[in-house]
């Protein structure tokens, strides 16, 4: 929540501390990215044609939910200063599992949760590589998103499956009575709550923080950082596992391309959303609310028929523009800053 | 003493977001719907093209085609389409054209179940749904414009070569894989016509390039080696009639073996403008986008329903019938020579 100097404990608390409460709630990259989507609501509203009829929100949280999901645990990830590319492929590999094993005549449930533990092994393998042998997790999960595309599409081939019981495809896209929000905003809403209270409310979560600041500081003051991100690799494996299954009954096709690229929509969101790609920083409503602009903004621009060139243009300017404006603003606040400041820390903030 | 004043500023955004999620949902809610009626309505000529992926030159005139069509009968038209052809993106797409509540839908499915729901539900709005060159389940469209049957197929290619050739003498087939569905089909279907219709054409041997380039080369020159008498190729791959008249425009074989087949215009130019190829045959994309629109258009109007024996007029290409599965039959594969192949950029 406090602008970060990436200098000792006490210039990091006590800048940020200076202003008032409402002014550091405000002032912040994540309250810009909700302003920002009240924003493109309204306007959206006003004047895209179609886009205010309660419809628009059905679809949008469906095409939305596979990125909200794994945003979670990617976000905790991105803050200890990893990454994880191999989501996408997770979903696509979760589907293609569940899909060849009720094709293999196994309880669509068995296969869920047979989808679910490939997803935690598959999780694990990545955290075992970066915490125990020791490898970036960037050139690590690089590997792995190789690897699950292939092996998804290895078992699958070209062909699809699409013989999925009726109730289960359906209720992946049924709506709460009385609204047009689909189903899968009731896990996504509850993993919601376990996360924040995981990052925000726990000493696992300081941990996260502190291995994003310092991975040696982290460590000298008692956090088992392997331990930190073996558990969180494990847990991105685990959702998009079950973003897969979701993914896969939604369309109501196991395909082994299922969910090509999704990684980077994430990726894009979790940046959008204010989480340094350096650690330690962020906060996850901001992310949930670049997750939702993202998928906003490119709503609206398809209901406006704007090719789907214009719209990756639009949301990769808009991401570009929000890290420059953030390590911009980042530079003006220390610059205000310096003359108060005691000797030592002008130096260490000059460099 | 902070870190409590945090916990309140977190709890107090995370409050927030909720508040705005919800806040949205009623500002939706009670915002009404401006296409309220738009949808099945028989004067909402706005046609709305999705293929496969855009950026291609197969669809590009396809979509010609269509844009030539709704301009003909004073409609709008539209082309949308994800970058990469997959089927999750052309379900936004097609929600897209729901809340758009367009007049009709012309779509080429990237997979026949995975957009099967979404088409459901546009139609429910009161879309009308054509498929054409890639059809999906047929209970998830209301047509499908088919661009060639396999007898089509297999007797546009047996008469060409007939006519190369002289109608006798050793011809061979160079396929795709040994076990792909369609090619199979139609090299059965070319059989029974060489036996009924050209007793002296003999089909000495059908070799398999696997749809890849190099292997559909060697075995090209393979087949020219073994057969010294061969008089005639048929590939009906795109790939292998490609490949095959790389090979033989380099070779000593050039205007003497003949070649012919299904092939895309780019992929051949070169081999017909440098006599390689006398004519190849394919659909025509434009005209099956053309009858695409028009189909659309008829059943947006509610000229026809989609049941087996409605005729509708299809402009310059003339009257259509329905027929079973509700499938319109394009109607003969178009055949491509030095004459019209300048024509086309696909």
């Amino acid at each position: 929540m406090t602008t970060m100097t990436g200098t000792t404990q006490a210039t990091r608390v006590i800048p940020g501390h200076a202003k008032p409460l409402w002014r550091r709630m405000l002032l912040t990259r994540e309250s810009a990215i909700i302003g920002l989507l009240v924003l493109v609501v309204a306007v959206a509203s006003v004047t895209v044609r179609g886009f205010g009829q309660p419809i628009t929100l059905n679809y949008l949280l469906l095409d939305i939910a596979p990125i909200l999901l794994i945003a979670l645990p990617m976000t905790l990830i991105m803050v200890t200063g990893e990454i994880d590319l191999s989501v996408g492929s997770m979903v696509g590999l979760s589907s293609v599992v569940t899909g060849v094993a009720v094709q293999a005549g196994i309880p669509f449930e068995a296969a869920a949760v047979i989808a679910l533990l490939v997803g935690v092994v598959g999780g694990a393998f990545n955290g075992f590589l970066v915490t125990v042998v020791g490898l970036p997790s960037l050139a690590v999960t690089i590997g792995t998103l190789a690897l699950f595309r292939g092996l998804a599409v290895g078992l699958l081939g070209t062909t699809a499956v699409t013989d999925f019981p009726e109730t289960w495809t359906t209720l992946a896209k049924a709506r709460i009575a009385g609204t047009t929000i689909p189903y899968i905003m009731v896990p996504f809403l509850i993993l919601l709550v376990v996360f924040v209270i995981l990052l925000h409310f726990t000493p696992f979560g300081r941990g996260i923080y502190a291995i994003g600041l310092s991975k040696d500081a982290a460590r000298f003051s008692g956090v088992d950082v392997e331990r930190t991100k073996f558990i969180l690799f494990m847990l991105a494996g685990l959702v998009a596992a079950f973003a897969g299954i979701f993914y896969t009954l939604r369309f109501g096709s196991a395909r082994g391309d299922n969910a090509t690229g999704l990684e980077l929509q994430v990726i894009a969101a979790v940046v959008l959303g204010g989480v340094s790609v350096f650690g330690g920083r962020g906060a996850l409503h901001g992310v949930v609310a670049a997750a939702v602009l993202i998928g906003v903004i490119s709503s609206a621009l398809r209901l406006a028929n704007i090719t789907s060139d214009v719209i990756n243009i639009v949301t990769g300017v808009l991401l570009v523009l929000s890290v420059v404006a953030a390590s911009v603003l980042n530079r003006l606040q220390q610059s205000r800053r310096r003359p108060g400041r005691p000797p030592r820390v002008t130096a260490s903030t000059a460099t | 003493m902070t870190f409590a004043r945090k916990r309140v500023a977190a709890i107090a955004a995370v409050a927030v977001t909720a508040a705005l999620t919800l806040a949205g949902c009623a500002d939706t809610g009670s915002g009404g719907s401006p296409t309220d009626g738009a949808g099945g309505d028989s004067e909402n000529l706005s046609i709305t093209f999705l293929p496969k992926n855009l950026g291609n030159p197969y669809f590009d005139t396809s979509s010609k085609g269509g844009t030539a069509a709704v301009e003909e009968f004073g409609g709008t038209f539209n082309e949308v389409g994800p970058a990469e052809a997959t089927p999750d993106a052309q379900v936004s797409y097609i929600n897209t054209a729901t809340q758009q509540g367009v007049g009709a839908l012309v779509v080429s499915a990237n997979d026949p179940n995975a957009i099967c729901d979404a088409l459901n539900e546009a139609r429910d709005a009161g879309v009308k749904v054509v498929t054409f060159d890639s059809d999906t389940n047929p209970d998830c469209r209301d047509l499908f414009i088919n661009q060639a049957t396999a007898e089509g197929i297999a007797k546009i290619q047996v008469d060409l070569i007939a006519e190369q050739i002289g109608d006798e003498g050793e011809i061979a087939i160079l396929s795709a894989s040994a076990n792909a569905t369609n090619q199979n089909a139609w090299i059965e279907d070319m059989k029974q016509l060489l036996a009924d219709e050209h007793p002296n054409i003999t089909l000495v041997e059908v070799v398999y390039g696997d749809d890849d380039d190099q292997t559909s080369f060697d075995k090209t020159a393979a087949l020219l080696q073994s057969h010294p008498n061969l008089k005639g190729i048929i590939s009906p791959t795109t790939v292998g009639i490609a490949a095959a008249a790389r090979y033989l425009s380099t070779s000593d074989f050039k205007g003497k073996v003949a070649l012919t087949g299904l092939g895309t215009p780019n992929q051949m130019r070169e081999y017909v403008e440098d006599g390689t190829v006398t004519a190849f045959a394919l659909w025509n994309p434009e005209d099956l986008g053309y009858l695409a629109a028009w189909a659309a258009k008829a059943l947006i109007t509610g000229e026809i329903t989609g049941a087996e024996g409605d005729t509708f007029e299809a402009g310059k290409l003339g009257s259509y019938e329905v027929g079973p599965d509700a499938t319109v039959l394009l109607g003969d594969p178009y055949v491509f020579d030095a004459d019209n192949i300048g024509d086309f950029d696909f």
